[in-house]
């Protein structure tokens, strides 16, 4: 499930990363954003939305070595490079993250930066959206996201264009065991 | 057809930025939807779609009630209507609500339907588009020519020139840059705007969800940023069920782009939070505009099963040579004809209704199973019936439906088409009495109909069957060795052929003019010429002739309310059937034997519109073409019109010309010396097209190539 969804993702333009623990994962996300940053105070190099990937971990270090922000207003958001949110299911056939973002801080993070790390449980990727019908409720989730890699548009003599509105870098990164309570 | 729109189509046609980018653009979806597709059974999945579609559009009233009072439970505030007016009112009143001084807007057809701009702008109140394409067209000031692909038409030159003058800056033309200046001058609305205005691609009743499906993340942030979002739903949009958009939303991105998925999807139930904490202030507006009304009409509530994917443009012959513009209101292409007959008047599409060529290529991909030359067809008999005939159109057909005149003229043309005759070509032949009047086209006439051959013609006394043949006009009068090569074929698998005299056109010219009157006059006089003798075929050697006996005259008759003809017209059309389709069945029960072992070189297939998208004989020419001995080199987009479409070509040259030099080319492409048809209508577009031309490439019917390979 997750090759083909990885396939899937990449094949529409998303970056696709898995590691095992959240340890792993961390030690991608803080050298990209140190890679990405050149953001000075008052402008924070990331937004991190809230998620479950955060729970437990002490985020102070965090605010210091990567310039991360976990306050998600649209300033904010507006002036980072990077903002990282968590979806909770992905679709093997299409390559599709599926988020609940009533939170308005999640769409901030994921759709005014320039760069969007989605994180993923892995073991959520799901084969398809018949698959997802029985897992989300529009009456409980008000703003359902479905992503599928970055931002695109082809509105000029056709040609595929990356990054009009939303991010132009979708960075998926699976977390096989997120630890915790994770979904 | 009025002046203004005919210079209309003579500029699309002469614009080579738009015909070059529509017909690349269009050679490349039909792959990629093909592969995007791959998988999916379409079949199923569009079945899915129109059973849920129509299941929606029958019970309209239910499902927007249904879906107000299910919003409204979670906070969202709806208003429906019917008049287009008041939805603007409505609008406007909520904007001064709240102050609006400034709007952002994704993309929906809906609101351009209406004019919501223009109106909003009247009152003040600075509204900007904000997907790339409708931002582009409307610094343009022009109308969207796509419904998908808005500014489809323009070079990323013009596009340069426009962004500079915004901007005040000499911006160069490079996509990418291009690009990054409308993310970074659009991102500025965005964040100040006070309200968000976007349409909807499915409204769920059960939930009282918005599904919004964009590829640029505009609709994420129009629906996010401002605290005001105003969703302007065409009732249309409506299903009952959450999991009905599962269908919809895996055929329309594969549909409109050619994509899997489109980069967002946004399922939107209720106010969201906006950035200072309190809850959005969400207006749904469902509006009907004639939608319910058109669901109340047996021939139109099909339409309201479109997705609004826009696949029936991306495969018209006619819209990649002209594009949106010429359609001269919103919505274009075939449905945009269709929906401009019923959102403004019917007598608005009286022109453009016109530019359909019936080749069908939109019926096969339609995802929500419309039949949208079905629907035309519709419009133009509503047209004759309010408005009468064109005088010179009712004059001819006033011939055609006199058998004995109709027939005395086309002789009397043989004669004095003569002096003309020298490589001329004549059109679809009831029609080509108006050419004669106005003198544009040089007839070439047989000197002996078939009709007056066939007597002469020797038949084998043992046959154990009989098979009427039905030749149409053009066999009969301008082909008739096409007839004496069918009869031979027929009398070499033990079939006697009757021709009877009787028989006359078979009325699709009139019938594809909107003139059911002289259509089922036509079908009338076939009816009983063809079924007088005992048969077990009736057998045609045209497909548009097989597909009025066989599929029109049930449909004609019954539309005109002679009923009692039903019974007859379900008699012939059981027996009815393609020569090639009867030879295979022949071949294949060991009646008829081609010569064996014979190596013919290759040729190249033409398939017919009607015999591919109607008929659906599509294997059988070319299995017996292969079994006679020649090798079948297929031709780029084989199954596209060549430009005939009947009158069509007369209609409108400046349209039919392109099409046929595309198809010429394409031939030519494969290097193979002949190309085989099943119509006699394409043999003459494309026999005389290779005239002009001068290429050396033969232009032959199947029955005149399988006649020169029968077994002795």
């Amino acid at each position: 499930m997750y090759e083909q969804f990885k396939a899937r993702a990449e094949g529409v333009g998303a970056e696709v990363y898995r590691f095992k623990d959240r340890e792993g994962a961390l030690a991608f996300i803080l050298p990209f954003l140190h890679e990405e940053g050149g953001a000075a105070p008052p402008h924070s190099c990331a937004v991190w939305a809230e998620s479950p990937f955060l729970e437990g971990l002490d985020r102070e270090p965090l605010r210091e070595v990567a310039g991360i922000r976990f306050e998600v207003s649209r300033e904010a958001a507006a002036a980072a490079r990077v903002g990282i949110t968590q979806a909770e299911w992905a679709l093997a056939d299409t390559g599709t993250l599926v988020q609940d973002q009533t939170a308005v801080e999640q769409r901030l993070a994921s759709s005014l930066t320039d760069i969007h790390i989605a994180l993923l449980p892995t073991g959520n990727i799901i084969p398809d959206k018949i698959a997802l019908l029985s897992k989300i409720d529009p009456r409980a989730s008000r703003y359902i996201a479905f992503i599928t890699g970055p931002s695109r548009t082809a509105d000029i003599e056709r040609v595929l264009t990356i990054g009009v509105h939303g991010p132009e870098r979708l960075v998926i990164v699976c977390v096989d065991d997120m630890g915790g309570p994770a979904r | 057809m009025k002046k203004e729109f005919r210079e209309s189509i003579g500029r699309a046609v002469g614009n080579a930025t738009l015909t070059g980018a529509l017909g690349k653009f269009s050679e490349a979806y039909k792959v990629n939807r093909a592969k995007a597709y791959e998988g999916i059974d379409f079949e199923a999945l569009r079945s899915t779609i129109a059973e849920r579609k129509s299941h929606a559009a029958a019970n309209l009233e239910l499902l927007a009630e249904t879906f107000a009072n299910n919003a409204e439970a979670l906070g969202a505030k709806v208003f429906r209507t019917n008049d287009p007016e008041q939805v603007k009112e409505y609008i406007l009143k909520v904007a001064q609500a709240h102050d609006v001084k400034s709007v952002v807007k994704s993309k929906s057809m809906a609101t351009e339907e209406i004019h919501l701009n223009a109106f909003l702008e009247k009152a003040g109140i600075a509204v900007g588009e904000t997907d790339l394409g409708e931002w582009i067209i409307q610094l343009a000031g022009q109308k969207p020519s796509h419904m998908v692909m808005p500014a489809i038409h323009m070079t990323k030159e013009e596009v340069a020139d426009l962004f500079s003058k915004e901007v005040d800056e000499r911006i160069e033309n490079d996509i990418p840059r291009l690009v990054k200046v409308a993310r970074k001058e659009l991102r500025a609305k965005f964040l100040k705007a006070d309200m968000g205005i976007s349409g909807a691609n499915i409204a769920v009743a059960e939930t009282g969800s918005l599904v919004l499906v964009t590829n640029e993340g505009n609709a994420r942030l129009v629906t996010t940023l401002p605290k005001v979002h105003v969703a302007l739903v065409g009732i249309e949009k409506l299903v009952e069920r959450f999991d009905d958009i599962v269908p919809i939303l895996t055929a329309l991105p594969r549909s409109a782009t050619a994509q899997l998925l489109t980069s967002y999807v946004s399922i939107i139930s209720g106010p969201t939070p906006t950035t200072d904490g309190a809850l959005k202030d969400l207006h749904i507006v469902l509006m009907d505009n004639r939608r319910s009304e058109m669901a109340n009409d047996p021939k139109f509530k099909q339409a309201l099963q479109c997705i609004r994917c826009g696949s029936c443009l991306n495969v018209c012959p006619i819209f990649r040579l002209v594009g949106g513009h010429v359609f001269g209101s919103i919505y274009t292409g075939g449905i945009g004809t269709i929906l401009t007959a019923w959102f403004e008047e019917l007598h608005n599409s009286e022109d453009i209704q016109g530019l359909c060529i019936q080749c069908g290529n939109c019926k096969e991909i339609c995802p929500g199973k419309l039949d949208i030359p079905e629907m035309i067809m519709e419009i133009r008999r509503r047209l004759v019936m309010e408005k009468g005939q064109p005088l010179a159109q009712k004059a001819i057909f006033g011939i055609v439906n006199n058998r004995a005149l109709f027939h005395g003229m086309l002789r009397a043309a043989s004669i004095a088409g003569k002096p003309f005759n020298s490589g001329g070509f004549i059109r679809h032949l009831p029609l080509f009495l108006s050419d004669l009047t106005d003198g544009r086209s040089l007839p070439a006439i047989a000197a002996e109909p078939f009709r007056d051959r066939f007597p002469t013609i020797q038949q084998p006394a043992d046959c154990r069957e009989t098979a009427v043949f039905f030749a149409g006009c053009l066999i009969d009068f301008a082909y008739p060795e096409m007839g004496e090569a069918l009869v031979r074929i027929m009398n070499r698998a033990g079939i006697r052929v009757v021709f009877p005299e009787a028989q006359t056109c078979c009325g699709a010219p009139a019938r594809y003019s909107g003139a059911y009157e002289v259509a089922g006059q036509n079908a009338m006089d076939n009816i009983q010429a063809l079924l007088a003798d005992q048969a077990e075929y009736v057998v045609s050697a045209c497909p548009t002739c097989t597909v009025a006996l066989a599929h029109e005259f049930g449909d004609t008759l019954e539309s005109l309310g002679h009923r009692e003809w039903l019974p007859q017209a379900t008699a012939l059309a059981e027996k009815t059937v393609d020569f090639s389709t009867l030879v295979k069945r022949l071949v294949d029960a060991g009646r008829l034997t081609l010569k064996e072992g014979q190596q013919l070189g290759a040729l190249t297939y033409h398939d017919s519109c009607h015999l591919k998208r109607t008929l659906r004989a599509t294997e059988p020419p070319r299995e017996l073409l292969r079994a006679a001995g020649y090798e079948v080199k297929e031709m780029f987009e084989c199954d596209m019109c060549c430009g005939m479409g009947g009158s069509y070509s007369m209609k409108l040259p400046e349209l039919s010309a392109p099409i046929l030099q595309r198809k010429l080319h394409n031939i030519k492409e494969t290097g193979a010396p002949v190309v085989a048809m099943d119509c006699p209508g394409c043999v003459m577009q494309i026999r005389g097209g290779f005239d002009q031309d001068r290429a050396d490439v033969k232009v032959k019917h199947t029955v005149e190539l399988l006649a020169e390979r029968l077994e002795s």
